[in-house]
């Protein structure tokens, strides 16, 4: 490929990559939002969090089908424990790092 | 904004809040340039995509996308589609960024992932964040990106795989930013059912659809649980 076949692409794919970045914030942000729109929006963080995590936690990504106890799962319990008990993120991130690293020597 | 104290306080603040983000995206911005190399990328094409386009599953789609010999329109359509879940956060974000003017609504956008807006939505709900704060964390974010991708495909093949756990730096801080959204009865079981119908749609339909169909799905029916144990009490 190109300069210009990678510029058509990488433009194309970073426009359709923006709007849906763009418009609902450069939109909703100058009106006025109906209740029932904030009160559902106000879950929305909580879902895509679980939802972005989940496949990670139960699933084997690479057969995409259904596993139980994999490390990413075991090491998740005490990196959500230490993340309730202490409310930090960097503290949590190198828990979760230093465990997944130990548990990957003897798993 | 105009003095230089306080622009100091505001990056160190943003980096404050962005390193955990920036650690998460060495070992993946190291592989994804690794991959492109392999599938005969040059660096400054991985250079371009990283700034044009600067969204992390897409790419590495994109890059499997051109190995197996797909075509620029096929491929466009494909990042249409997994990068259609930015337009819930976007939603989200406005309500924290009510009425900022268009001009740094537009710049804000460019920087809207996945990562920088589980940080950022914490840190707004908590208070003491402001949109430059916000920002800067996307920048960070983006400038990590950039030189992680970069640097993978310059050198990747010769960074060990899977030093000290840095794999599961995004997953610990996912984990993390999860628990801080854990508000209430509400949140916890929208968080359940998120899991639930996220992993049963993952293994039953291919793609990505899984992240903003669940996402939907979890929130309307925490939604409506929240409205109608309302509604029943006297």
């Amino acid at each position: 490929m190109t300069f210009p076949d990678y510029l058509v692409l990488f433009g194309g794919m970073g426009l359709v990559t923006y709007l849906p970045r763009a418009l609902p914030l450069l939109y909703l942000a100058h009106r006025k939002m109906p209740q029932w729109l904030i009160d559902w929006l106000d879950l929305i963080p909580v879902a895509i969090l679980s939802a972005l995590l989940a496949p990670t936690l139960l699933a084997d990504t690479a057969a995409r089908t259904f596993q139980f106890g994999k490390l990413e799962l075991l090491v998740a319990i005490p990196t959500l424990l230490f993340a309730l008990k202490t409310r930090s993120l960097g503290g949590t991130v190198l828990v979760g790092m230093l465990l997944y690293w130990l548990g990957g020597m003897v798993y | 904004m105009t003095d230089h104290l306080n622009k100091k306080e505001v990056l160190r603040q943003g980096a404050g809040a962005a390193w955990p983000i920036c650690l998460g995206y060495l070992p993946i911005g190291l592989a994804f340039g690794v991959l492109a190399q392999k599938v005969g990328l040059p660096w400054w094409a991985v250079a371009m995509m990283s700034v044009m386009v600067f969204a992390g599953s897409a790419q590495f789609i994109c890059v499997a996308m051109l190995g197996a010999g797909a075509s620029a329109a096929a491929i466009i359509l494909t990042t249409f589609v997994v990068n259609l879940r930015h337009v819930l956060m976007s939603s989200v974000l406005a309500v924290y960024l009510r009425g900022v003017n268009r001009a740094f609504l537009a710049l804000y956008s460019y920087g809207v992932t996945d990562e920088s807006f589980a940080v950022n939505l914490t840190r707004f709900r908590d208070g003491a964040w402001d949109r430059w704060r916000a920002l800067t964390v996307n920048h960070l974010a983006n400038a990590t990106w950039f030189a992680a991708t970069v640097c993978g495909a310059l050198v990747g093949q010769f960074v060990p795989q899977g030093a000290l756990g840095i794999d599961y730096a995004l997953t610990g801080m996912f984990i993390c930013l999860l628990v801080f959204q854990l508000q209430g009865r509400v949140h916890i079981l929208t968080a359940f059912l998120a899991i639930a119908i996220s992993i049963a749609w993952y293994l039953l339909i291919p793609g990505d659809s899984y992240i903003v169909g669940a996402s939907m799905c979890a929130a309307t029916l925490g939604y409506m649980i929240k409205r109608h144990t309302r509604r029943s009490k006297p």
